[in-house]
């Protein structure tokens, strides 16, 4: 068990390669509990996502969510979030564990709206139900049709007769859902879908694996690809930027940073020597110090080792040949088409 | 599950003596600690490796640990199953993937190190 955030949370269960294949070729569950939840009821509760956020929240129909950027006057990140849209004047923000708080305060900071601001993550607990399998072990479980709900859609219902929040959503690459539960029906629920996953080799699968996963699928993890010195265009996340929206927190820096040009964009690598280039590590251009790592493991799926970067904008091409300082050695390495994987739909 | 004949580091080494020379592995908590392994890199025949000190590195999918020595010595041997084989580590910590063998030069200094009952007492207390 490792501390995380003030949580202690399981890093693997049967090991990090077995997990993640469980969960590509079956399906896994995973505790995620520690993951915040804000909500944001009012009159204008939609016109205050709106305006922290960079994704465009009037498009959101109700049962609708989407991944946005919480951005700091700067256009650095505040966090990475979801946002559900559950009623006109309601609307649910899964959220990174270590900044639930700080996520809190900043929205609270920039409420002009008529729409109050909850802390509610002692209300959920979260699981993950991830892979080709985890529709057929949640529908055993609940009444609920999940082929009805589409990708990023979610629904209020039951499963095992608990409310849930169970949405179409994921972070693994893998389809599959997560669900929304009464803290006090955690470990039962993590029961019974072990139990309904049984017939499917369902496993356990900690952040280990949900690491390996999502960096396969280049999904940014806070701290990592993205933290308040890094917007979203350096990041590869322009799709979530609507600028046409109108005015959000953040929005006035990321134009200017569009049109002046950026000066560093996240780039996918893979190994060519021996070795793992891991976070932190620096990245070399024809031996002169060009950028660092950011995230980098061994691929399960692909059998390599792979990795994300920053490079400078003009650098940043695939096939580009690059070196990564590992433990004082320059071992070589080469820029890919991300994401790694991509599921076959 | 830890041998009596072992001595063991605070930092999960193991080393069993015999004579004045000295096979060194990391323990089966070590290796559960560190999951999968991936990479094991290990000195050559002849570095000099000093009581707490690097000798290598052991690399899981999750991370790159130090290895540290449990005396001062010279290394004889290289355990070279572990550079095509390292997933042995995890499965055969305390025989077949042992890491180095040294020649001791300070053998006094295997007195420093923990008994297998100490060891287990304090892996225990570590959980």
């Amino acid at each position: 068990m490792v501390d995380f955030g003030g949580w202690d949370m399981p890093v693997q269960y049967s090991g990090i390669i077995d997990e993640h294949n469980t969960v590509r070729n079956a399906v896994g569950l995973f505790d995620v509990s520690h993951m915040g939840e804000l909500e944001i009821r009012g009159p204008e509760a939609g016109k205050l996502a709106d305006f922290v956020t960079t994704n465009n929240v009037a498009k959101l129909k109700i049962g609708q969510a989407h991944y946005s950027g919480l951005l700091y006057e700067h256009g650095g990140f505040v966090d990475d979030i979801l946002v559900h849209k559950v009623a006109d004047d309601h609307y649910f923000l899964c959220v990174n564990a270590s900044n639930q708080d700080k996520d809190f305060e900043h929205i609270r900071s920039l409420n002009r709206f008529d729409a109050e601001v909850e802390n509610n993550g002692d209300k959920y607990a979260q699981l993950a139900i991830q892979g080709p399998k985890a529709r057929a072990t949640l529908q055993k479980l609940t009444p609920v049709d999940l082929a009805a709900i589409k990708y990023y859609w979610f629904t209020d219902g039951e499963v095992s007769g608990t409310p849930a929040r169970i949405a179409h959503t994921g972070y693994t690459g893998e389809d599959g859902f997560e669900i929304y539960v009464p803290p006090s029906e955690a470990a039962r629920m993590w029961n019974l879908v072990l139990e309904a996953g049984a017939e499917f080799g369902i496993k356990p699968a900690g952040l280990g694996a949900r690491n390996t996963l999502r960096l396969e699928a280049k999904m940014a993890l806070y701290g990592h690809e993205i933290d308040a010195s890094i917007s979203p265009l350096e990041a590869g996340l322009d799709w979530i930027v609507k600028f046409d929206k109108g005015e959000f927190v953040g929005r006035a820096a990321l134009l200017k940073q569009k049109e002046s040009g950026l000066t560093r964009q996240l780039v996918g690598f893979e190994m060519r020597g021996r070795g793992i280039g891991r976070d932190g590590y620096e990245v070399y251009l024809n031996g002169t110090p060009a950028g660092w790592v950011t995230s980098g493991s061994p691929s399960p799926t692909l059998g390599k080792n792979i990795g994300l970067c920053y490079l400078p904008t003009a650098q940043a091409q695939t096939g580009k040949a690059i070196q990564i300082m590992i433990r004082n050695q320059p071992v070589d390495a080469v820029t890919v088409e991300t994401p790694f994987y991509k599921r076959a739909k | 599950m830890y041998p009596e004949n072992f001595r063991y580091t605070k930092e999960h080494e193991w080393i069993h003596v015999e004579g004045d020379t000295g096979t060194i592995g990391i323990t089966d908590h070590a290796q559960e600690e560190l999951g999968d392994i991936v990479y094991v890199d290990l000195p050559k025949p002849g570095t000099h490796i000093e009581q707490g000190k690097s000798l290598g590195s052991v690399e899981s999918v999750k991370a790159v640990s130090d290895v540290y020595s449990p005396v001062s010595g010279e290394v004889l041997e290289a355990n070279a199953l572990l550079a095509d084989s390292p997933e042995k580590l995890n499965e055969d910590p305390h025989a077949a993937a042992w890491l180095v063998k040294v020649k001791l030069r300070a053998p006094a200094e295997v007195e420093n190190l923990m008994t297998a009952a100490d060891y287990q007492t304090y892996i225990g207390a570590e959980k």
